[in-house]
């Protein structure tokens, strides 16, 4: 009995620790590029490093004023934000009629979704930069979104799909019976349940678009988004340049990955059927 | 003034046939239970009725009006579902409001008819919960008072008390009772549960395989069922069968002459457990297991090889192994067409 | 209520946009690998093959997956059997395990550039423990065993994420019970893992590893940043001839290896995890 309560106590230990390990190895590489974007560029450039932030702004500085950053982060918000609605404008009434319906060809779409996971998305910027060059799509922030659309789309219809199985039909069948028809009931019934989620659907589209490099750099050149710039002028740019961009590509990537936590689990769960 | 009529309602799914032309009359104010096992049809028709589901053919008629063709909210029915449906991101107030704000009344008439259903319902201290605050009996309370708040000329019911715990869903049942005999609107009730349906309908129509077998008073259900299946399923323990075989003089059922009808062929005897007794000339019956269930005693015995149950009487002394000789009450032994499971009249 | 066209009219943008910018455009690739001036040709593939640095970005590529992937499983396996033994704390350390979850791959190779660079930390680290007193080169063209390491690191910090997010969920899906009886059946910590959650995980593992596997021959902001030029993969490459070469052509040539190599693995998963009918959970 004894024993057993050493051994426990003991795995209790070892959990914690490897935790603790972990959540370091997680936590410290962020912690050193947040070390590096708070030095004033000597120290950035310095050696050896400190290991604590002098907490000086001039890197920062550095970089947003340094020619062609404002716009590049102009682009990529721009670029993310359409991917954010296109993506859910496109996506979650698929993930409805996927929820709701049974009919003929449903599986062949469920197909077609899950078969975009099996190619490697961002070589389609190739072949879209030619047909982009033709229709005047080429270096524009919506003919990339489209690319990126086409990564963040199988999320959007897998997530919504969950999200709307997850409300009872019979939630909408009441309504109908309360005198309401199919698009009023969709309004006031089924939309206020799943917003929170078509939200974090939403926000993970951002985050998909904003971090992408490839497709964003073969298809932008005058308008380029923060990765492709910072991607293209990785052999110029000075070290504070590249921390300080790696830092403010960061950034709000954690913060959305904040708020969508939740959902994330339950979004993955769901996304492997 | 809402009748309900359905004419050769029929509904396939592929290549299954969950209902066979069924036809049915509902009168104004009745309240019928669609009695049957799981996969009978029985919600099916429901469901056709209320709009939530098309019918393969046939017809449907509330109150005069052809409805087959129109969409729920235009059939003037309201709905109680069997896991309540209870809208979880309004308050309860909101949830019976519902149906009101569709049709455009005045707030001081939504605000007296919401009030009048939950005092009715007994749930007015709860007007301003979320579902997620309520039990399973609330949320039950809302469901029903949500419909009635509608004032629809027909409520329609999926197992409403089904997911309520035993003791809950007796208290609800003669509630619910009481409450829809007052506001006499017609209602169609469905359930699987017979105590249920005998204590609730005007009349039962019990389904089986897509098809309606009998729809009729509860007590002629029970006494008088139209069909073995109808004996078989309703009454706890269930009615006994045992094959009878025309002898010389007339039927034989375990080797004993019975008086039977005169027609047929292959017969089916069958006996309720509580309408037998012992008597000289009955049935033999070898015991196999007694069970005193207090205010009586329930005998499972062996006759001519098939299983028997009789109910008798609690001070009746029987042990296991005993011979007993078993006889039908008066009046109350049934038969069956062993190829059709149709009664045939003695 | 019935309603037969809806579900169409509602799959049909979704539908018409896949169509148009991802299976015509595959279409495209296609051709533009494989035609030229005379009609049909191999020779964009003779052209990249020839290319003297393709035999390297081929093995890096695979190298790379090859020894990213199966630790990256091992590690997010152990990572989500930590996490459902935490008694507290669960989301909190849930939300820093999933964090790289949000961070761009060239986020990742700058982060671990700043560790590996010769004025970098790791260099700092190593001269306060006085192993070195002048910084050492590490990611020079002379050391592609080095920048191969990092960016396996890089790889690794940054993309076990979303394995362990699709295992976690998948465990999430797998009922206490199974394990609960196997206990009572007398299976170890250990066995209980083996064999009772493993073989449930399968669709989750799948889904992890295709997923994860496609990912890894995309592999190319992270060299970038961290190698440069001096270790070739495939995507690199594609991106060279696409952009600084400006021969297209080519460029398909090597997306169509890239894509076959996807394909391929993906159909082995399928093959080797695949869950018979009617043993799922």
């Amino acid at each position: 009995m004894s024993d057993n309560a050493t051994f426990r106590r003991r795995g209790r230990w070892l959990t914690g620790g490897s935790v603790l390990l972990l959540c370091a190895w997680v936590l410290g590489p962020i912690y050193l590029l947040f070390l590096n974007s708070f030095s004033s560029p000597s120290a950035v450039t310095g050696f050896p490093k400190h290991w604590l932030p002098s907490f000086n702004l001039d890197s920062l500085q550095f970089f947003i004023e340094f020619q062609g950053v404002a716009s590049a982060l102009w682009n990529s918000i721009q670029v993310a934000t359409l991917t954010m609605v296109l993506s859910i404008v496109l996506g979650a009434p698929a993930g409805y009629a996927l929820s709701r319906f049974e009919f003929r060809g449903k599986s062949l779409f469920r197909i077609m979704v899950l078969m975009t996971r099996a190619f490697p998305l961002p070589l389609l910027a190739l072949p879209l930069a030619v047909m982009y060059i033709r229709v005047g799509l080429d270096d524009t922030p919506l003919g990339l979104a489209l690319v990126h659309t086409t990564l963040a789309l199988p999320f959007a219809v897998l997530i919504t799909f969950s999200l709307f199985s997850g409300i009872p039909v019979e939630l909408e069948e009441a309504a109908w019976t309360m005198g309401c028809t199919r698009a009023q009931a969709f309004r006031k019934v089924v939309l206020p349940l799943v917003m929170p989620g078509i939200t974090a659907s939403a926000i993970f589209a951002f985050v998909i678009s904003w971090n992408e490099v490839f497709a964003a750099s073969v298809l932008t050149v005058q308008h380029r988004t923060l990765t492709a710039f910072l991607l293209t002028s990785l052999d110029v740019s000075p070290l504070p340049l590249k921390f300080a961009g790696g830092f403010v590509l960061v950034l709000p990537a954690l913060i959305f990955i904040f708020l969508v936590r939740k959902y994330l689990f339950a979004m993955w769960g769901i996304a492997n059927r | 003034m809402a009748e309900i009529v359905i004419k050769g309602v029929a509904k396939t799914f592929g290549a299954f046939t969950a209902l066979h032309s069924v036809d049915l009359t509902v009168a104004d104010r009745e309240f019928v239970v669609l009695l049957g096992a799981s996969g009978c049809g029985k919600t099916t028709l429901l469901r056709i009725i209320a709009g939530l589901e098309s019918a393969s053919g046939g017809e449907v008629w509330i109150g005069g009006r052809r409805v087959d063709h129109l969409p729920p909210r235009q059939r003037g029915i309201a709905m109680v579902f069997q896991n309540y449906a209870v809208f979880p991101h309004l308050t309860v107030f909101e949830n019976i409001a519902f149906g009101l704000r569709m049709q455009n009344l005045p707030m001081a008439e939504i605000t007296r008819r919401v009030e009048r259903t939950a005092e009715l319902m007994h749930i007015e201290q709860l007007l301003k919960r979320y579902s997620g605050q309520l039990s399973g009996g609330q949320r039950q309370r809302v469901a029903v008072a949500r419909a009635l708040a509608m004032e629809p000329s027909v409520i329609l019911m999926d197992e409403p008390l089904s997911n309520l715990d035993a003791l809950l869903r007796l208290e609800m049942r003669a509630e619910l009772k009481g409450i829809l005999a007052e506001s006499q609107t017609t209602t169609i009730y469905v359930t699987h549960d017979q105590v249920e349906a005998m204590s609730l309908a005007d009349r039962i129509a019990v389904m089986q395989g897509g098809h309606i077998l009998q729809a009729a008073e509860p007590i002629e259900v029970y006494r008088n069922p139209a069909a073995r299946f109808v004996g078989a399923f309703i009454g706890n323990p269930p009615m006994n069968f045992l094959p009878a075989n025309r002898g010389a003089g007339g039927w034989e059922v375990a080797g004993l002459p019975v008086l039977g009808p005169e027609s047929g062929e292959a017969l089916e005897f069958a006996v309720r457990p509580e309408d037998l007794r012992p008597a000289a000339k009955g049935l033999p019956a070898h015991v196999k297991i007694v069970e005193p269930l207090g205010p009586h005693l329930l005998v499972t015995c062996d006759v001519a090889g098939h299983g028997f149950r009789a109910i008798l009487e609690s001070d009746t002394s029987v042990r296991t192994g005993d011979l007993l000789h078993l006889a039908p009450l008066e009046g109350r032994a049934r038969w069956f067409d062993l190829a059709t499971g149709h009664s045939v009249p003695v | 209520m019935p309603s037969r066209g809806l579900p169409y009219l509602l799959l049909l943008p979704a539908t018409v946009f896949l169509a148009v910018f991802f299976l015509y455009p595959f279409t495209q690739i296609a051709w533009e690998a494989f035609s030229g001036p005379g009609g049909v040709t191999l020779s964009h593939f003779a052209t990249m093959v020839n290319y003297w640095k393709f035999p390297a970005a081929l093995e890096n590529t695979l190298l790379l997956a090859v020894a990213v992937v199966p630790l990256q499983t091992a590690m997010a396996l152990a990572m989500a059997v930590l996490v459902s033994k935490l008694e507290k704390g669960r989301d909190l350390i849930l939300y820093i395990f999933t964090i790289p979850l949000g961070i761009s791959d060239l986020a990742a190779g700058l982060i671990w550039f700043a560790i590996f660079q010769q004025t970098g930390f790791l260099n700092s680290a190593l001269h306060a423990l006085g192993v070195v007193h002048t910084p050492v080169i590490w990611l020079g063209y002379q050391s592609k065993w080095v920048i191969f390491l990092a960016v396996m690191l890089a790889e690794i910090w940054r993309a076990t994420a979303i394995m362990l997010v699709i295992i976690v969920a998948g465990m999430g899906l797998i009922p206490k019970e199974y394990g609960e009886a196997a206990e009572v059946f007398g299976a170890g910590p250990w066995q209980r893992f083996r064999r009772v959650t493993l073989p449930l995980l399968r669709p989750s593992l799948q889904t992890a590893l295709i997923l994860r596997t496609i990912l890894a021959f995309e592999v190319f902001a992270e060299v970038a940043a961290l190698g440069g030029t001096n270790l070739p993969v495939l995507m690199g490459e594609t991106f060279h001839w696409q952009f600084d070469l400006q021969d297209g052509h080519t460029a398909a040539a090597f997306a169509i290896v890239i894509l076959a190599i996807s394909i391929g693995f993906t159909l082995l998963y399928l093959r080797l995890l695949r869950v018979p009918k009617g043993a799922g959970i």
